[in-house]
């Protein structure tokens, strides 16, 4: 389990890091959005890997925390999730008014001589 | 009134005042010199109200704690030295905003001179009175900046802003300097205390890091009082109007460095580090200034020369390190403000009644303005050091201390020929101003008619005359007590036995000074008519122009190398910089590992499902994929990047994270869509379009990445299975399972944490949102699109060419009928998708769910509606009007969060309990589900925000061309 997740992070990571040396702007917006899947797992990973153990509270009596998975690296991740989208809009945006704008949708903004 | 507070006040006063005067109308010249005048008059009174405290307990103390753990306190004293100097501040203020009422013209904006003036005036009040080493350099740096402000005050003029800006340059460094000295004896110390620190002289001295702090804090000290070789800042300063420059240069800003010098005098002064630094600088600033002072044209340059020359003259006297010398330099520091500050008003006033202040056109003044000139000529003679005036007194001192031998060296031989010099010099220089004003022949060609100012303009001068002539006749009755508390405070028990008196005997020091007088007349009348033609600045000197180098320096520094730099080491280029931060970051992780190791297990698949390690499989060959064909494929691409992130969801509901994988879904929705929406804008790229062969370079180029690409990526499953591994201490985490239904009312954690515990956290988040939201809207507002996605879609025109060529079709007919089906079922699906949206919304508390899944997931009905059935068809029917559910989401969650400061509690303190609904039964009521509906509101609006100025891109090409039809219709 461990493994194949970190395996999982690790490729999400490179492809996203491969993407973001190339020179047109959709490569990098999706390499983003591939290191921000890498990167969200990566922080979820950090409460460990619990098998049906979803911390919501099945009763109102005290609570032994090691049944439930540990709730911070999930609420850090839920606003990363959205502001990622919000990011990822916002680089969408520049990116088209860049092109717009000079014409060349390489990332310096002019094609490279 | 206690003590401290009034302390307090005298700081806080200007402050306020400034503030005050600032709003006033641009030409409420009379209101804003009464708040002026007020705020001094009031920090005189309180000046004289701590004078018996001050003067019988030693020290007046205000203390505030501001960052206690950085030894950082806001800490206000005044002893006997700071209060003469916080009387000579508030007093020439007086006088100066008198003077300046008159002086300044009603067409400037005089509110804005007055509320720099009161800024400057309190900041120096401020470090006259700091008692912690770092408060008194945040003033020090105040002052620098309001005198910029101050001697910019006519910024329209070139000469003003060049002036302002070197002396903010100069003092600003020196201040860079200062402030790291500071830090060094705070550490020499261990307190920024000024008591501790005055205490601990001998420690300081015999630290090794003495030099070092001392060049530190001299540099300060020498650059704010323009002494040699940094004095070239003050006679460019002279674009300041004439009461700036009367404040600035006499009693305040020069006299900062001064005041700096004495105040650490005690613990700095007395080495031979002290002895040669501080007195090579003063001689040389004594004897240049007062020898470039003669042959200066403009009065005000005069004056400036003078200025740095009586400023050189008491760094010579703390030089020595005498307890003598540092009673005759406090002295002077008083003397020279009182007859400096009435010179330069009245070289204002000549200014401002004649035109001009050329020397060369000057003359014969004496029969215009008679009572002006008697005032000046006793002030001129104050400087010159004639007997019966202030001048004389300290001058005299000054004499008496140079002859006495302190250090062995040639510098101590030295100082009596050249105070014997420098002082007939001085005599010169203010026979000079005198005589080429005042005297001689009526004027020719002056730009006014001569004539006195207003009495209140002259009355200023007429105090100050009157009490250098007051102290200088009678010193022990007048400024005697005050003078002996300021040196006691300074000195403490090594203070000396000395005697302000008038006559001291047929002395050397007499001789010199009788000898002075005679030698400077002569000096001057052997120079008069070459004076009174020649060039500004003395001869042979004059090419060597301090300003010059400075400017020479300035624009090596700011341009020349910034140039140099920039082209060799810098790049515009992104890939380079990305590139730059991978490596940085690959090594500032790597670097750790390798050198203290990672304690990690072997790798086991054991324990992992078939079905997880499948489902990896297919993520990983899609990332890469993705990866690969992100240049020429984009829809692939997009499509592949789409699997991984399922996988993602998928793998966060495997892993106990349900709230996760719910928004992950809904997002990876959106997001697909807005890329989608963006696709259309982007130029076409083929593979045909690349070439065929790529060059060796690019090749070695793509290998560099990938390896680049594949360090990163192991490392980073490295890290992640070392630490999943192996076992996790105790977190925070365990609190909030533990809390989160006794005090936050709900069972899913994850959203009582981003609704209630950590809610400030969410508020900051969603604002970031919000933000985001409107900064897409904006830019998209002024979209221009490139020529050649202007066109409609390919697809769209084959469509239009078909139903163009089938004569019972219209054109549009194929885009409307185009997935029909598919549409029908969007539409249908609105009502559901919203009610699954609510659902998400209530159980939130307590299931997974929440505003964040909620507000995207009714975001993705809107969107789906304009994907169906266009964005005219759904803006005909529906108004989303996105920027106001922002707005409402906002607020909501402001005005929860600020409901709590009602009740007594901090902001975002959560309550909760049951309400009891007929039919449906007790349900959760929490602030927090209000809070989450702030949460949804703002996710929804920014997300149809983003989505819809997106999607709105294309329909406006149409309207465009449609307005363009029309208008050509109308013109036909």
């Amino acid at each position: 389990m461990e493994l194949v997740l970190s395996i999982g992070i690790g490729v999400l990571i490179g492809s996203g890091v491969w993407l973001l040396f190339r020179p047109r702007t959709y490569q990098l917006i999706i390499g983003l959005s591939l290191i921000a899947y890498g990167v969200n797992l990566f922080i979820f990973s950090m409460g460990r890997l619990k098998v049906a153990a979803p911390p919501v509270l099945t009763s109102s009596a005290a609570v032994n925390p090691a049944d439930y998975a540990d709730p911070i690296p999930q609420a850090l991740v839920l606003t990363a999730i959205v502001i990622g989208f919000a990011t990822t809009a916002l680089f969408l945006v520049v990116l088209l008014v860049s092109r717009g704008l000079t014409g060349s949708d390489h990332v310096d903004g002019r094609e490279p001589s | 009134m206690t003590d401290d507070t009034s302390l307090i006040l005298m700081v806080g006063l200007p402050f306020a005042g400034s503030v005050l005067a600032a709003i006033l109308p641009t030409h409420a010249r009379n209101a804003a010199a009464g708040l002026a005048g007020a705020v001094a008059l009031i920090c005189i009174a309180i000046a004289a109200f701590l004078y018996p405290t001050v003067a019988h307990h030693g020290a007046v103390t205000s203390n505030i704690e501001w960052i206690p753990s950085l030894g950082l306190n806001f800490t206000l004293r005044m002893d006997g030295f700071a209060w003469l100097f916080a009387m000579l501040v508030s007093s020439i203020a007086l006088l100066v905003v008198l003077y300046a009422r008159y002086y300044m013209s009603p067409e400037d904006p005089v509110p804005r001179f007055f509320s720099f003036f009161l800024a400057f005036m309190g900041s120096m009040l401020g470090i006259v009175l700091s008692g912690n080493l770092i408060l008194l350099v945040v003033f020090w740096e105040m002052t620098s900046i309001f005198s910029f402000l101050l001697i910019g005050y006519w910024h329209h003029n070139a000469g003003a802003r060049d002036g302002a800006r070197m002396a903010l340059t100069i003092t600003g460094i020196g201040g860079l300097g200062l402030l790291v000295g500071v830090l060094l004896m705070g550490h020499i110390v261990g307190s920024y205390d000024l008591d501790r620190v005055l205490s601990s002289g001998e420690l300081i001295r015999s630290h090794p890091l003495y030099v070092p702090t001392l060049c530190l804090v001299l540099l300060g000290a020498l650059t704010k009082s323009a002494q040699f070789p940094f004095h070239f800042w003050l006679p460019n300063a002279m674009a300041a109007p004439t009461p700036v420059s009367a404040f600035l240069h006499s009693a305040t800003m020069v006299k900062a460095g001064v005041f700096l010098m004495a105040r650490f005098w005690p613990v700095l002064a007395g080495t031979e580090e002290w002895f040669w630094i501080v007195g090579l600088a003063g001689m040389s600033s004594f004897l240049l200034g007062s020898y470039f002072a003669i042959f200066q044209q403009d009065i005000k340059g005069l004056l400036a020369y003078s200025t740095i020359s009586h400023l050189g003259l008491i760094t010579m006297l703390l030089s020595l390190g005498s307890s003598l010398g540092a009673v005759a330099a406090i002295f002077h520091m008083m003397n020279h403000a009182t007859f400096k500050a009435s010179l330069f008003m009245a070289a204002g006033i000549i200014d401002h009644e004649t035109g001009t202040r050329d020397m060369r056109k000057l003359s014969g003044l004496f029969r215009f303005m008679p009572f002006t000139a008697t005032l000046a000529m006793v002030a001129s003679a104050a400087m010159a050091g004639v007997p019966l005036l202030n001048g004389f007194l300290s001058k005299e001192m000054f004499f008496a201390e140079t002859i006495e031998t302190h250090v062995n060296s040639i510098l101590d031989t030295a100082a009596p020929y050249a105070a014997f010099l420098g002082s007939a010099f001085a005599v010169a220089y203010s026979l000079r101003f005198i005589h080429s004003t005042f005297f001689g022949p009526p004027p020719t060609d002056l730009p006014h008619e001569p004539h006195e100012p207003p009495f209140w303009m002259r009355f200023p001068i007429l105090l100050l005359v009157l009490t250098c002539l007051v102290v200088g006749i009678l010193p022990g009755y007048t400024i005697g007590p005050y003078l002996h508390t300021a040196v006691v405070s300074v000195l403490g028990a090594a203070t000396p036995e000395y005697s302000l008196a008038i006559w001291h005997g047929f002395n050397l020091p007499l001789i010199m000074s009788l000898g002075a007088l005679v030698c400077g007349v002569i000096f001057f009348y052997c120079l008069k008519t070459y004076l009174a033609t020649s060039e500004e600045g003395p001869p042979y000197f004059r090419r060597l122009q301090g300003q010059r180098i400075f400017e020479r320096v300035m624009a090596s520094i700011s341009w020349r190398w910034a140039r140099f730099l920039e082209a060799n080491l810098g790049t515009r280029r992104l890939q380079p910089q990305l590139r730059l931060l991978v490596v940085v970051a690959l090594i500032a992780a790597t670097w750790p590992i390798w050198a203290q190791g990672l304690d990690w297990r072997p790798p086991t698949l054991a324990g992992a499902d078939p079905v997880f390690v499948a489902l990896w499989v297919i993520a990983i060959v899609c990332a890469v994929s993705a990866a690969w064909q992100a240049k020429f494929h984009r829809l692939v691409a997009l499509m592949l990047l789409g699997v991984s992130g399922l996988v993602t969801c998928i793998t966060f509901l495997w892993l106990s994270a349900p709230d996760l994988a719910v928004t992950q879904l809904l997002v990876e929705v959106v997001t697909t869509v807005l890329i989608l929406l963006g696709l259309r804008w982007l130029p076409k790229r083929s593979p045909e379009i690349a070439p065929d062969s790529i060059p060796l370079v690019a090749k070695l180029r793509r290998y560099r990445d990938l390896a680049l690409a594949i360090a990163v990526g192991a490392g980073s499953t490295l890290v992640a299975y070392a630490i999943m591994t192996r076992t996790q201490p105790a977190t925070i985490g365990d609190y909030f399972l533990d809390k989160a239904y006794s005090e936050g009312g709900g069972k899913n954690v994850v959203n009582v944490i981003l609704v209630d515990f950590r809610a400030f956290d969410t508020f900051g988040e969603i604002t970031v949102l919000g933000v985001v939201a409107l900064t897409v809207f904006a830019l998209l507002r002024r979209f221009r699109p490139a020529p050649d996605s202007v066109e409609s879609p390919e697809q769209q025109r084959i469509q239009n060419a078909h139903d163009d060529a089938q004569p019972d079709r219209k054109v549009g007919d194929t885009i409307s009928d185009y997935l029909l089906v598919p549409a029908l079922i969007m539409q249908w699906l609105f009502p559901v998708i919203i009610v699954f949206a609510a659902y998400l919304f209530v159980r939130g508390h307590d299931l997974p769910g929440g505003g964040f899944a909620a507000g995207i997931a009714m975001a993705a009905a809107f969107i789906l509606q304009y994907m169906a059935a266009g964005t005219i068809w759904v803006e005909d029917r529906l108004r989303v009007l996105p920027v106001r559910w922002i707005g409402l989401g906002l607020l909501l969650a402001a005005l929860v969060g600020a409901g709590s400061w009602v009740f007594g509690y901090p902001f975002l303190t959560s309550h909760s309990q049951y309400v009891e609904l007929p039919l449906i039964g007790a349900v959760p009521a929490a602030s927090a589900t209000l809070f989450d509906f702030g949460v949804f509101s703002l996710v929804l609006g920014a997300t149809s925000l983003m989505l819809i100025a997106l999607a709105h891109q294309s329909i406006r090409r149409l309207r465009t061309t449609r307005a363009a039809a029309t208008a050509e219709e109308e013109t036909a």
